[in-house]
């Protein structure tokens, strides 16, 4: 079982905002020492699931965590809108699926860019995406 | 409104991304270099974006859009000095920037910016020699 380190609430309401999710995940993941790709990755993916949150969610709520499991330390962001949520999931994962004007690639991409990935969204139900990346 | 300045030297216009890009702010480039373009009729566009730590889906189809915008416009283009963990998280975002030239630092890129407007003034003839056209 992870053990939580450390916790940052950030409210995602308009643009500016995913920038300053970059720059929160950005520190944590400094703070336990990822490497520079492993930050970069995390980072990138973020800022992919922090815009979806905000265009297609209406916006949300980003939760960061630092966790230690054993040896291991990691950065875990969960990304939660109450908008309309995902009717297909595997379509939406798929690369160059868009329903609006994107290249489709944020939500795929994102799963390929960290350790772990977890999606639970549903039509009315809002979406709920938990990311984490381990050292 | 905030914006990234854009410097003319000679016929290049050069811009450095030396901020976290807000999306907007990414627009207003945009749309800045292509009315840059156009007013002073530049031949090729240089981007230096060495001090970006990331590069996500919405920053790359504004490197995107700005190249092919150039391309219409009759300007060449260059992006220079991305970082490699930048590069390789681009590679596993699945963004291939199609169509965009890279270059390794600014030198590299004014030599690929220079190439590429001989190329449009210039045929390459079949002994060898180039022709102004
Ligand atoms: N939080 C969300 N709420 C509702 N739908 C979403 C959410 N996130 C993603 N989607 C749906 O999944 C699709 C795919 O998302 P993805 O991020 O892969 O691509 P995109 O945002 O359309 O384009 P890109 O990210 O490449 O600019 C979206 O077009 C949208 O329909
Ligand atoms: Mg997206």
């Amino acid at each position: 079982m992870a053990t939580l380190l450390k916790s940052e609430k950030l409210e995602v309401s308009e643009e500016q905002h995913i920038v300053t999710v970059r720059q929160a995940v950005r520190r944590m993941s400094v703070e336990i020492k990822l490497s520079l790709v492993d930050q970069t990755k995390i980072i990138t993916a973020a800022s992919e699931l922090a815009r979806n949150l905000l265009i297609y969610g209406g916006g949300g709520e980003v939760v960061l965590e630092l966790l230690r499991e054993g040896v291991r330390q990691g950065v875990r962001v969960h990304f939660a809108d109450e908008g309309p949520g995902i009717e297909n999931i595997e379509l939406a994962l798929r690369d160059g699926y868009t329903s609006g004007g994107g290249m489709g690639l944020g939500l795929g991409g994102a799963k390929r860019l960290v350790n772990e990935f977890d999606l639970v969204s549903a039509p009315g139900k809002g979406t709920h995406i938990t990311i984490t990346r381990w050292k | 409104m905030d914006r990234i300045p854009i410097l003319t030297m000679g016929h290049f216009l050069l811009v450095t991304i030396q901020v976290d890009m807000h999306d907007q702010l990414a627009l207003t480039l945009q749309d800045d270099l292509t009315n840059k373009i156009t007013s002073t009729l530049a031949k090729g566009v240089l981007i230096d974006i060495s001090s970006l730590e990331i590069v996500d889906s919405f920053i790359g189809r504004m490197l995107g859009n700005i190249s092919s915008m150039a391309r219409v416009l009759g300007a060449g283009s260059v992006v220079v000095g991305m970082q490699p963990a930048v590069a390789i998280t681009l590679v596993e975002l699945g963004l291939s920037l199609t169509g965009v030239y890279t270059a390794l630092d600014v030198e590299k890129g004014m030599q690929l910016l220079r190439r590429q407007i001989d190329a449009d003034f210039y045929h390459l003839t079949t002994d060898g020699n180039f022709v102004e056209i």
